[in-house]
């Protein structure tokens, strides 16, 4: 899950990273009121989980409440790169002397964490990475010794950062790595981390991605949650715990089991599909390896109630549970929906007892379900039954 | 042979008296594997009787293999308990530990995978995986073992059903051992590590490597195909379609940005030599071509 701005300033304050003060207002008038609290100059910045938003006109400096109240009225409701600003982060302004980089994050292809830090700060990380490589210090961290006052030195040496903010930088690591680590992080990046005019860093612009894996001990993460613009049908499928992924442009819903098969799927319908007019899969909905009645009846229906699904694709493989059981979840969920079932689907089972779960389906004789024996095969039919 | 397990593995179950760890002991069992005991903390001393097969439960992992000589652990622990289960296994030196469960927090699977460096003891397989199999020798996992058979064909694969699906497909050719390694962002044991063994076995003559998006693993392992396996590999790549900055149901399985696409990584493996097919059936068809069967 990535955080916005001003979340990423909150979890950062919790762990004493220095920052400064900061506001999040959804009206231009709350937006006024933080700015009279904090007093003097304050900077107003869309809250969106998108980078460039300072080119797009999202970011604005105001002189007083008043001008906040402008400048805030001007960015809530932007559109910046087809992202809705619904928040805006008021922030205290400072004097900047220097504009620095630091993140840490999991570093897939060595399997540990890494950190990355850089004087040149304030501009796109990656673009430093490609055209001055020389500027990025890349230093792995072990997962099991983290970061230490003495291996935060070393970084900051590493990275060449100026004597008078060393002592300073080395410490918003150790901080850093206290927040990655208790937070279950993936990602805490600082861009820019700032030297003030009088001296200080300061964590000016933060993103953090945090582990959902970890929810389980990190109770305080649900009220970060972004409700609101999550998909209403994706909300739904969460609720009864499927893994569901809406996609764009899409016709044909898919239901599989296992993580791997349904991305398969996804991308034989796709292929399948180029011959019926561009006929595209709707959906990826992993109903995992069970694939019970009651869950194949949640799924469908999840796929029923999107308008833009024309027919569905059910793709299970029977292995532990055998395909005789599967297609009793697929006939019982048929009679759970009962009219609710409108749209054709298409169903490929094998695997284990592949005879007899296509034998149950045959008996069952259900109006709008037709079996095919191979996958190619059903994305291909399933793909003509969406495009007529 | 086969790689990683073979009729001589002797399995414990961590984990073995919840109902997952119950569940596919007992299949594990009926397919022929040598399962020998299991761990559950505070539960040592017990006795549990799974279709006639009585096996002792031990409080750490030490103490199931100083009384039973296992060399295999697999681990059916759920995700709040993983982290202290792999490091019981880890710290009592288990050579192979094998981590079915899926949703662990990956700052703990970090942790274990770079504690089993340390140690330099350990090889684990997952998390977040089916487990491996070679047939009518050892299965530990949950892969059925009932849907292939023994054979020349060595496969990897990230995912579970992908894995079991060409399994089925090759039935009539079967399988020297399938790995599932799993989707997680940190796994133990990689393609690369696969890909080595397989060259280095001889009762595998083809390799059958799947891959789908997310990190640059499958790039990788182009690379080292190219440098050091000379045996036949196809290649099948899932996530063509999948949009930039979803998680497809794996935890490891998103494009960040352009880097870990299905493109890429297809175009890798085809640089490599490798044939890869559109389809999981295509890739099935491509390896019959190879082996002329």
């Amino acid at each position: 899950m990535d955080l916005y701005e001003y979340q990423a300033r909150d979890l950062f304050e919790k762990h004493t990273v220095p920052v400064l003060q900061g506001a999040v207002a959804t009206t231009a008038e709350e937006a006024r009121s933080a700015a009279a609290k904090m007093g003097g100059k304050v900077v107003v910045k869309a809250q969106v989980k998108v980078g460039g938003r300072g080119k797009a006109g999202g970011v604005k400096l105001a002189i007083d409440a008043d001008d906040t109240f402008e400048k805030a009225g001007a960015i809530l409701g932007m559109d910046i790169k087809g992202h809705t600003v619904h928040k805006v982060m008021i922030a205290q302004a400072a004097p900047i002397a220097s504009e620095y980089y630091v993140s840490i994050l999991l570093d897939r292809s060595n399997r540990t964490f890494l950190v990355m830090a850089s004087v040149a700060g304030g501009m796109d990380i990656e673009e430093v990475a490609h055209t001055a490589p020389e500027k990025l210090a890349k230093v792995p961290v072990s997962a099991v010794e983290g970061i230490s006052l003495a291996k935060a030195k070393e970084i900051v040496a590493q990275a060449q950062f100026p004597a008078d903010v060393a002592d300073q930088v080395a410490d918003v690591l150790v901080k850093l790595w206290e927040t990655f680590q208790s937070e279950d992080a993936t990602l805490v990046e600082v861009n820019p981390l700032v030297k003030t005019e009088d001296g200080r860093v300061v964590a000016l612009d933060g993103k953090v991605t945090l582990d959902e894996n970890a929810d389980f001990r990190q109770p305080d993460h649900e009220a970060l949650v972004d409700h609101d613009t999550a998909n209403a049908l994706e909300a739904a499928a969460k609720e009864k715990g499927l893994n569901y992924v809406k996609l764009d442009n899409g016709q044909v819903g898919i239901i599989g089991n296992g993580a791997g098969l349904v991305m398969s799927t996804l991308d034989v319908v796709a292929y399948a599909g180029e011959k019926f007019g561009g006929m595209r899969p709707a959906n990826f909905l992993d109903i995992g390896g069970g694939a019970s009645a009651q869950v194949m009846a949640d799924g469908l229906s999840i796929i029923l109630g999107d308008p833009d699904v024309k027919s569905v694709f059910v793709n299970v493989f029977g292995g532990i549970t055998a395909c005789d059981a599967v297609a009793n979840g697929i006939v019982q969920a048929l009679e759970l929906l009962g009219a609710k079932a409108t749209k054709p689907i298409v169903v490929r089972l094998d695997g284990n007892n592949v005879l007899e779960g296509r034998a149950i389906l045959n008996a069952a004789n259900h109006p709008l379900v037709e079996q095919a024996e191979t996958m190619d095969g059903a994305a291909s039919r399933a793909a003509e039954l969406a495009a007529k | 042979m086969s790689i990683f397990i073979n009729s001589a593995s002797k399995v414990i179950v961590q984990g073995m008296t919840g109902s997952e760890g119950t569940k596919h002991t007992r299949r594990m069992l009926a397919s022929g594997t040598k399962v020998v005991g299991g761990v559950t903390p505070g539960k040592g001393g017990q006795v549990v009787d799974i279709d006639g097969t009585s096996l002792p439960v031990f409080n750490t992992v030490a103490e199931a293999i100083a009384a039973t000589g296992a060399n295999v652990s697999v681990v059916f622990v759920p995700p709040k308990f993983a982290k202290a289960a792999v490091i019981d296994a880890i710290d009592a030196a288990m050579p192979l530990v094998v981590v079915i469960t899926e949703g662990i927090p990956v700052h703990d699977s970090a942790y274990f995978y770079a504690y089993s460096l340390q140690k330099g003891k350990t090889q684990i397989i997952g998390p977040n995986c089916p487990g491996l199999i070679s047939p009518d020798q050892s299965n530990v996992g949950i892969i059925p073992s009932d849907i292939t058979k023994r054979g020349p064909i060595g496969l990897v694969s990230k995912s579970g059903t992908l894995t079991y699906q060409m399994m089925y497909e090759l039935r009539d050719i079967g399988f020297s051992t399938a790995v599932g390694i799993g989707g997680d962002p940190v796994i133990g044991t990689t393609h690369i590590d696969c890909l080595r063994a397989f060259q280095d076995d001889p009762e595998t003559e083809a390799i059958v490597m799947i891959g789908e998006i997310g990190g640059d693993a499958e790039e990788r392992a182009a690379a080292f195909i190219a440098e050091y396996v000379r045996k036949p590999v196809v290649g099948y790549v899932a996530g063509f379609t999948a949009p930039e900055g979803k998680t497809m149901g794996h935890a490891g399985a998103i494009v960040s940005g352009s880097s870990g696409t299905a493109q890429a990584k297809k175009d890798a493996l085809e640089a490599a030599g490798v044939k890869v097919g559109q389809t999981p059936s295509e890739t099935a068809q491509l390896m019959r071509g190879l082996l002329g069967r």
